[in-house]
């Protein structure tokens, strides 16, 4: 490369010195600019980010203000199509208003409402409408809603069979029911799931075949009346669960594990709970063998606590029992070695009793 | 002859190789074993009488002291539970970010044993490399729920915090990372003969036996018995991953390490996936009233977690605090066979056995 001191007089060297300064300086500058630019983009990225993540909340918002708006108006609806409508609307809105407080009249009101509008001959599409903002109301549980379709249709296929006045009675104790249910689960959702229960129920479980299986081989084996109850534990994804009588207990487990179409030869879970009234062990096994579970549940007397132990059957029952004897104050009859685990030795009561009091010397 | 008298020997509760609070009284015959007695309780704090007086969603910090390695698997069985009896449905995100945490803890809970087992059996520095990854896992957990081991992430219908930028670039990376550090740890223990004739043979139990003890976990998979609930009672979206479930044969702590190494790379593979298929956006909680009251009736979940099988029961009245909770806590039952894996060893066994079961005190005394 060229040097500049090769340049032949003082003048352009002095010109060529002075372009370069130029150069420099209109390279820093773009450098700078970009800088600048690059920081102006970052800025603005990042405000975007924050402005798009404002516009998406207020989107947001108003998407969810026009959903309760839409709601509102479904409710309010009648009164476009009849004045007598609109005033039982207007008073049931209100009246869910003040649902918080007075769930229950307000379902009455409700009730009232839907009943006397369906029972108007005219009105019909109130009745509908009425069916509708019902069914958007148990919309808050996601359950609760198929519940509300499946009867709203249940209604409507009723009503469709029958003309006529039956037809609109039919409809309207319906719709009554179908508000009164929706006001309901609106109050607690908890109780919505309790609501779809009988609705689920219907459907046998996939596990049926199992328990009843259980029950034949059990009752074949020992007789028709070891057993208190049989049943599937829909909440407890559908565990056949069998209750035990007392004295039949350890005979029931004996055959669980060593019966050769049973063989549950694992034991996952063994707990008891205070119900009060009596007290419960509660037995979750496994078959490795089938592939199959099983609960085992026995009630005891809650004075005289005393049940046979499986740990003789399952070496893995020692502990929980012991813990249950410790936290429950239940006898294991046949245990190895039945102390106190959690507690220390000297510890007065059992703390998972529910009238359990702590005992303090100083007191 | 030397002759030699049966001695009482007290170890613990405060003993280096517990890593918690445990007794076990021992009767020697010099330097054989003849009697052990385990004591527990010295960390038992009730949880389940203090949550008969807490609703569901206050019950989750407590969880995450029971197993305090694994926090997140501890949330995740009440959550689980009670999503169970409401019958809710989660949304994907957070599925996503539930089995993501849970996995990246399950590794993490690994990690931890890996090293502390190591150190109790006379290596120090694979200590120091185990709790150099398990840092950066602890860092990514913190990023994400505010806390490097009581996460208190999870909630009844979802999980409390959505993943911050970058965070699913981070654990992306992450995975590569850990996949050449565990290469690492074989080099560097899984061939070392001492380790292997401590390892070997010792604490040996067969597939019955493992399942009359209602062991479960690595401890039950090293005897031969595939059987993950993570696959066989599959439960959250764990069905949508490929892995794994290593099961060895040999019964012995060798094959309990060899599971648990085995492990770790089958949770990688999960994150791997997850990672993959993580929802671009989405909710993180599903629709919950805001107190949580779950149908009259009782439940048992169980679930997998790094020490095996945990399970929730739930006895409810349709009220806002359980009427009974219990948790099936997997260390409680997995130590019941340490006695009778302890008879006829010798003394230098003793924390070799102890430490191949895996457990956490915490989790022991609930």
């Amino acid at each position: 490369m060229p040097s500049e001191n090769d340049g032949k007089s003082p003048g352009s060297e002095l010109k060529k010195q002075a372009a370069a300064e130029a150069k420099a300086k209109a390279l820093e500058l773009a450098k700078q600019r970009a800088l600048e630019k690059k920081e102006e983009n970052e800025n603005s990225s990042h405000e975007m980010s924050i402005e798009e993540r404002k516009k998406k909340a207020v989107a947001e918002a108003k998407a969810k203000a026009a959903e309760l708006k839409a709601l509102r108006e479904k409710e309010e609806a009648p009164s476009t199509n009849d004045s007598l409508a609109d005033d039982k609307a207007k008073a049931a809105a209100k009246a869910k208003a003040a649902a918080a407080a007075k769930a229950k009249a307000a379902a009455a009101a409700k009730a009232k409402a839907a009943r006397e509008g369906a029972g108007d001959p005219s009105d019909p599409a109130a009745d509908e409408k009425a069916k509708a903002a019902a069914k958007a109301k148990a919309a808050a549980a996601a359950k609760a809603k198929a519940a509300a379709a499946a009867k709203a249709k249940a209604a409507r296929e009723g009503a469709g069979d029958s003309s006529g006045p039956s037809d609109e009675k039919a409809k309207a104790i319906a719709a009554a029911k179908a508000k009164a249910a929706a006001a309901a689960r609106a109050k607690a959702a908890a109780a919505a799931t309790k609501a779809e229960e009988p609705a689920e129920e219907q459907k046998p479980s996939p596990l049926q075949p199992l328990l009843d299986r259980y029950v034949s081989l059990i009752q074949k084996a020992l007789g028709e009346d070891v057993l208190e109850d049989s049943y599937i534990n829909r909440l407890s994804r559908d565990v056949p669960t069998l209750v035990a009588k007392p004295d039949t207990y350890f005979k029931v487990a004996q055959l669980l594990k060593h019966h050769g179409e049973l063989r549950f030869d694992y034991l996952s879970e063994l707990h008891a709970t205070d119900f009060e009234t009596h007290l419960e062990v509660y037995n979750h096994f496994y078959s490795y063998s089938h592939r199959s579970p099983v609960a085992l549940k026995v009630k005891i007397n809650r004075e005289e606590a005393v049940i046979d132990s499986l740990a003789p059957l399952w070496a893995g029952a020692d502990w929980p029992e012991r813990e249950a004897f410790d936290l429950l104050g239940i006898t294991f009859t046949g245990h190895p070695n039945l102390t106190r685990i959690m507690m220390p030795d000297d510890w007065v009561g059992h703390p998972l009793r529910k009238d359990y009091e702590p005992y303090d010397v100083e007191v | 002859m030397i002759r030699t008298e049966e001695m009482l020997l007290n170890v613990g509760p405060q003993h280096p190789s517990t890593h918690g609070v445990f007794r076990i009284v021992l009767k020697i015959d010099g330097e054989t074993i003849i009697e052990a007695q385990p004591v527990i309780g010295y960390l038992h704090r009730g949880t389940e009488k203090l949550a008969e007086n807490l609703q569901y969603t206050q019950i989750i910090p407590y969880t995450d002291r029971m197993d305090y390695l694994a926090a997140m698997t501890n949330n995740y069985v009440i959550c689980h539970a009670v999503e169970t009896m409401m019958n809710l449905e989660i949304p994907e995100r957070a599925e996503y970010l539930r089995v993501l945490v849970m996995e990246l803890g399950r590794i993490a809970s690994h990690l931890v044993w890996f090293g502390t087992y190591l150190l109790d059996i006379g290596a120090m520095s694979p200590f120091l490399y185990a709790f150099r990854e398990r840092e950066a896992i602890i860092g990514l957990l913190n990023e994400i729920s505010g806390a490097r081991l009581t996460f208190n992430y999870m909630r009844i219908g979802g999980v409390k915090w959505d993943a911050p930028e970058g965070w699913i670039e981070k654990i992306r990376e992450f995975v590569p990372y850990m996949r050449e550090q565990l290469s690492g740890y074989h080099d560097l223990v899984s061939g070392n003969e001492i380790f292997l004739n401590r390892v070997k043979g010792v604490g040996l139990y067969s597939k019955e036996e493992a399942l009359d003890y209602s062991l479960s976990g690595a401890n039950l998979r090293c005897t031969g018995i595939s059987w993950d609930l993570r696959k066989d009672e599959s439960y959250s979206i764990y069905d949508r991953f490929s892995f794994d479930v290593p099961a060895f044969d040999s019964g012995d702590a060798w094959a309990r390490y060899q599971c648990r190494m085995a492990e770790i790379e089958e949770s990688l593979k999960i994150v791997e996936q997850a990672v993959e298929q993580f929802p671009e956006n989405g909710e993180i909680m599903a629709k919950v009233p805001k107190i949580i009251k779950p149908p009259k009736g009782e439940a048992y979940v169980r679930i997998e977690s790094p020490r095996g099988e945990i399970g929730c029961y739930i006895a409810s009245e349709g009220k806002k605090e359980p009427y009974r909770l219990k948790f099936r806590r997997p260390s409680f039952y997995n130590l019941q066979i340490l006695p009778k894996l302890l008879v006829g060893e010798n003394i230098s066994n003793l924390i070799t056995i102890l430490g191949g079961i895996d457990i956490v005190l915490g989790e022991v005394d609930g």
